[in-house]
């Protein structure tokens, strides 16, 4: 039978098939922080069961976390215990911690592929929605509640019921200035924000497979905002050169073997999605959300639609945005380029590229903050921070940050933010925040200009 | 985890659609290490003005509205995975959300707390939000082993779906972990199996 790339690391990774029900689902790596994870491990006591596979579980601290003077105890009464529980927990059931300040610390969906713990064929969960990011190397990677994380912890599985498969094709060539991030917002734009739910969506076509690892992963990272459990990309040469050498990958002969076993992932070419999309990589154009949802974005050279329904107005009310109008030339006070989305290396080669010479504007608070403290080192080596902090940007360091706002990073209500982060919902930055998504690079020219420009006019 | 066979409350409406995690438990709330007390913090945002005070016009703070069961609009519960969420609706005092559309890790959290998700036709959800806004006492009937919703005094009744199994572990309130338990043996022969495919290749 004709196999989709979801279907082949699906099925080889169930155990057992409930009659009418549900399948049990075996976990390769099972990631953790110390947001979702406490009442996981409480439960686990209370019920006197041991971690299954501790040596299957890695835990980061990221959430909560403050970005500047990390080698002092956090100030924040509930988040330093937070982080103690952390600590302490994974120390008494020996598991892996990457805790604040440790080399390999960051978001979990940044540290984890950087240090090759993500591959290919994998199936990975984690107590957050984001999870979908480790799909682009061709895993099933997803999100999952608290309760669940228990029941990894006690048996490596999961009880699902198969998601059905749908498959976005994106070919062509894209233009000049048009970022991965434009293109999953392009996606969730036209199809909005449940179109995935119920499915695990497989991006195919010339775009993804001419995208780098981190490009990919910013698409499949926000395939839950389109309500897909997950996105999917088959596992190429560019996924096999960015894993091999990293720490915990495979070596020698398991390579090999690993190799010719992930040669074999890629869909088939007759097989059937439940769903399917096109679209053309030049219909698609540096993109700007407007709204309090993911799936409310324009092109950057558009004007906000017209539509009379109760929450597309309530959503512009909150804003405070007019239909009809043009966002550029709005002035913005606020601009983040961070999150598991967008704040791996490439994301900021591109913001510093274009800084390169130029000042950020006066009215701007420019927050930039790497995904680990691996690109934060990298962004160092490289001259880019040279480049930021000469333009007057603020480099912090490794964490979600304002992307939930958890921390003392908050945008001030009312205000404005260009963030390259992935939601815009009501007061996710901040109470009272309104939050405009974007790539790195129209985040990039919004601090240098003050205000949002059509940043196709200002590439050369 | 409590049983649930059926309910029949009062109701109350929220006729927004949309309303992802991040408004049911705002962030700065999840920084507990238990599982209790977030019903004070449910859509808190909703449910405060920006200076404190209470805001009269969300319905919770609507005295003649109250209930178990809360009606919501469509695509309920999308964004952050968070179980707080499930927590604080819970914790709060609801049993069952209606939607004519749930996001997928929420209606997961929400049933391994014993939350049911009943998710109904978007007319079905319409009739309902229409009237028990206007008719706050109005009592609505959750049926969970006939697979039903019923508006008390009305013909308006509808069949809902759900998974067989999770149907079974809400009705005998068992979860999830004691299940995966009893399958150990099985999954430590998944390993073995897999283990030995991958040195014999
Ligand atoms: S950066 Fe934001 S979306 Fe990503 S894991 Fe952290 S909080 Fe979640």
């Amino acid at each position: 039978m004709n196999k989709t790339l979801f279907d082949k690391v699906w099925d080889a990774h169930v155990v057992h098939t409930i009659t009418n029900g549900p399948q049990i689902l075996y976990i390769d790596k099972h990631l953790i922080h110390e947001v979702t994870s406490p009442q996981a491990f409480n439960e686990l006591e209370r019920r006197n069961v041991p971690i299954f596979r501790p040596k299957q579980v890695v835990a980061t601290a990221d959430h909560n976390t403050p970005t500047v003077d990390q080698h002092l105890p956090v100030k924040d009464e509930l988040s330093r215990k937070q982080l103690t529980q952390l600590s302490e927990n994974c120390a008494k059931n020996g598991i892996q911690l990457y805790q604040l300040g440790h080399k390999y610390n960051g978001i979990v969906h940044v540290m984890a592929p950087e240090l090759g713990i993500t591959q290919p064929g994998m199936s990975i969960v984690c107590g957050d929605s984001h999870t979908s990011t480790h799909g682009a190397f061709g895993s099933i990677a997803f999100g999952i509640g608290t309760s669940q994380v228990a029941q990894v912890f006690a048996s490596q599985c999961l009880l699902l019921t198969k998601p059905k498969s749908m498959r976005i094709t994106v070919n062509g060539a894209l233009k000049k200035g048009v970022q991965p991030k434009d293109v999953i917002l392009y996606i969730i734009s036209k199809i909005g924000t449940n179109a995935g739910t119920g499915y695990f969506c497989e991006y195919a076509g010339e775009v993804f497979e001419n995208m780098s690892m981190e490009g990919r992963m910013t698409v499949c990272n926000m395939s839950i905002e389109m309500g897909a459990r997950g996105g999917m990309i088959a596992p190429d040469q560019t996924t096999f050169d960015y894993v091999e050498g990293r720490k915990f990958a495979p070596k020698g002969e398991e390579w090999e073997q690993k190799l010719e076993y992930w040669k074999g992932l890629p869909t088939d070419v007759n097989a059937e999605f439940d769903k399917e999309f096109e679209f053309d990589a030049e219909d698609i154009e540096p993109m700007i959300t407007f709204g309090t949802n993911p799936g409310m974005g324009i092109k950057i050279s558009g004007h906000i639609p017209t539509r009379e329904d109760a929450s597309f107005e309530k959503s512009l009310k909150y804003m405070d945005f007019q239909k009809g109008e043009s966002l550029v030339h709005k002035p913005i006070n606020y601009v983040f380029i961070g999150s598991c989305t967008n704040s791996r290396i490439e994301d900021f080669r591109v913001a510093a590229e274009y800084v390169k010479g130029k000042q950020k504007a006066d009215n701007v608070t420019a927050w930039l903050v790497p995904g680990s403290k691996q690109v934060e080192q990298q962004i160092e080596v490289e001259g880019l921070k040279t480049i930021f902090t000469e333009a007057g940007f603020e480099l912090r360091q490794p964490g979600c940050s304002a992307c939930l706002a958890m921390n003392d990073d908050k945008i001030p209500a009312g205000e404005y933010c260009v963030s390259t982060s992935n939601r815009n919902f009501e007061g996710r930055q901040g109470q009272g925040s309104r939050t405009l998504l974007a790539s790195p690079l129209l985040a990039a020219a919004t601090a240098i200009e003050g205000k949002i420009v059509d940043i196709t006019k200002h590439l050369n | 985890m409590e049983k649930f066979i059926s309910l029949k409350s009062q109701a109350v409406s929220l006729p927004v659609e949309n309303v992802d995690t991040d408004q049911i438990i705002p962030a700065r709330f999840l920084k507990a290490t238990n599982r209790e007390g977030f019903g004070e913090h449910l859509f808190k945002d909703w449910r405060y003005n920006k200076d404190g005070s209470v805001n009269k016009d969300f319905v919770l703070n609507d005295d003649r509205y109250s209930g178990k069961i809360l009606i919501a609009g469509h695509n309920f519960g999308c964004g952050s995975s968070r179980e707080h969420a499930a927590w604080a609706l819970s914790d709060y005092g609801f049993k069952v959300i209606v939607s004519s559309f749930f996001a997928d890790i929420f209606k997961g959290n929400a049933l391994n707390n014993g939350v049911l998700p009943v998710q109904v036709s978007p007319e079905f959800l319409e009739v309902l939000l229409h009237t028990v806004k206007k008719q706050p006492k109005r009592l609505i009937e959750v049926n969970l082993e006939d697979q039903c919703i019923t508006m008390e005094s009305s013909d308006h009744k509808e069949h809902f779906e759900i998974d067989n199994y999770k149907k079974t572990c809400l009705i005998n309130g068992y979860d999830d972990i004691d299940f995966l338990l009893s399958k150990r043996a099985e999954i430590e022969l998944f390993e073995n199996q897999r283990e030995l495919a991958r040195v014999s290749d």
